[in-house]
């Protein structure tokens, strides 16, 4: 794969304003980006800073007021609603910070949902369901529902889930933020495991600063505009647990 | 975009996933199809009604035809064309009809209700799946399917329960004169009737609902409140 080379997501003087009431909210103020394919990228920041619209941008879930979003070079506001629903179903995988597992299914009918959208037949995606739980350890509770797994458990499902159509990206929305310091950490480690292994570009919003360590860029947001942008070198922010982990 | 990159449902997996949501939200189920059931079992009853005493009119029993005159039943003399004995019907009343049109617009209303409840209870898993690539219509469908299957067995259910208290009321009211003159090929046209009528109210109530949910867009999904 080619991928160090091409740009995955290119966002170009991007603004979002919001009607709330008679105020208009000028959520982002012209923000510029560029994420190379098997990127581990981290968008962080304050809440009300512009860090969601952003990431909802990127993931082809909001549509910009003006300036342009591409993703895998395609100017996603010239897609119609067919080509968005491809493009979610197999270009991008997403990471909830809800876990939004469907409730009514069991984990192997969760992580297999995607692969019957995209077409593949009943046996070829149990196969790879059940494959893709075990990649994330979970093999033997694929007949379990959401409900009887723990959180942990059911992200990383959800990270199952996401791999389903083998995207090219995973957009994970806080994917820690309903977790527990150690099942947190299990789940950067996974997640870092998959961009590593599988060259998975990973976009995450997040304000665990225990993502940072793993993350190859981090994107600071700021009042609507990026502040900062830092790579792993430039990171010199203490996260002992994480890194003596991954040493 | 070539053919073979098609985002699909295919029919049998929609079904699963109706009949799966319908099981595990049974007791949601039960009271979207409540009101249903309850307007159902009244028309069967309206219907059954009629049929029994058209089968006692029918039956040329003059005491029979007294007692339900006596009931107070209207008795419509049939246009005589081509039957020599003279057929009389029984009308319902106009009363009775816009009693039954009414409890069924009621019941009508009660369903979108508890849709658009269900919809709201639905917004996270409508909107994941729409991030898993989940068409409109994918949504559409399943919410049509859910409906016509509650439709199907709320009816069915509603329909036996009205057929049921409209014989033991007859039997009651005119004994066993009631039953024995009633035709089958009636009584069987009245619940199929019933359930025709009590299914599709409950997919016309859905239809709204159904595209309220399809409609939504799939950043709800990313909304962390419940």
């Amino acid at each position: 794969m080619e991928q160090q080379a091409h740009n995955i997501v290119r966002v170009t003087e991007v603004t979002k304003s919001f009607k709330m009431g008679t105020q208009t909210i000028q959520a982002l103020k012209g923000v510029d980006l560029t994420i190379r394919a098997g990127e581990y990228l981290s968008i962080m920041g304050p809440s009300g800073s512009g860090k969601s619209t952003l990431f909802n941008m990127i993931g082809g879930l909001d549509k910009p007021s003006t300036g342009k979003v591409f993703i895998d070079e395609v100017d996603i506001a010239q897609l119609d609603a067919y080509e968005l629903a491809w493009l979610r179903n197999r270009k991008i995988g997403y990471i909830f910070q809800t876990f939004n597992l469907i409730q009514v299914m069991t984990a192997l009918e969760n992580v297999t949902l995607p692969m019957i959208f995209a077409g593949m037949n009943n046996d070829e995606a149990t196969e790879k369901g059940l494959e893709l739980l075990g990649l994330v350890g979970l093999r033997e509770r694929h007949a379990h529902r959401p409900q009887e797994l723990s959180g942990g458990q059911q992200q990383r499902v959800a990270i199952a889930r996401s791999l389903a159509n083998t995207p090219a990206i995973i957009l994970a929305d806080e994917p820690t933020g309903n977790l527990d310091l150690t099942t947190g950490e299990e789940i950067i480690s996974l997640l870092q495991l998959l961009s590593q292994e599988r060259g998975v570009t990973v976009i995450s919003a997040t304000h665990d600063y225990k993502m940072l360590s793993v993350s190859d860029r981090v994107v600071w947001i700021r009042d609507g505009r990026i502040d900062k942008i830092e790579s792993r070198d430039q990171l010199n922010i203490s996260v002992g647990t994480i890194a003596s982990k991954d040493a | 975009m070539d053919v073979s990159r098609q985002v699909v449902l295919p029919f049998r997996k929609s079904f699963e996933i109706s009949v799966k949501s319908l099981q595990v939200r049974f007791f949601r189920s039960l009271i979207t199809v409540a009101s249903l059931v309850l307007a159902v079992a009244f028309l069967s009853f309206i219907l059954i009604g009629g049929d029994m005493a058209t089968g006692m009119l029918q039956s040329g029993q003059p005491e029979l035809r007294s007692a339900l005159l006596k009931a107070g039943y209207d008795v419509n003399p049939m246009p005589v064309e081509k039957s020599a004995a003279p057929l009389e019907t029984v009308g319902a009343s106009a009363k009775e009809r816009w009693i039954v049109i009414l409890s069924l617009l009621v019941c009508t209303v009660g369903i979108v209700n508890a849709q658009l409840m269900a919809v709201t209870e639905r917004f996270r898993e409508i909107g994941t799946m729409k991030c898993l690539g989940a068409l409109d219509s994918f949504v559409l469908r399943l919410f049509l399917l859910e409906a016509g299957m509650q439709g199907l067995a709320g009816s069915a259910i509603g329909a036996l329960a009205g057929i049921l208290i409209g014989v033991l009321a007859g039997l009651l009211r005119f004994g066993f004169d009631a039953v024995i003159w009633l035709p089958v090929g009636d009584l069987g046209l009245s619940f199929l009737i019933a359930i025709g009528v009590g299914v599709a109210l409950s997919v016309l109530g859905v239809v709204y609902p159904a595209i309220v949910a399809a409609r939504m867009r799939p950043i709800e999904a990313m909304r962390t409140q419940e």
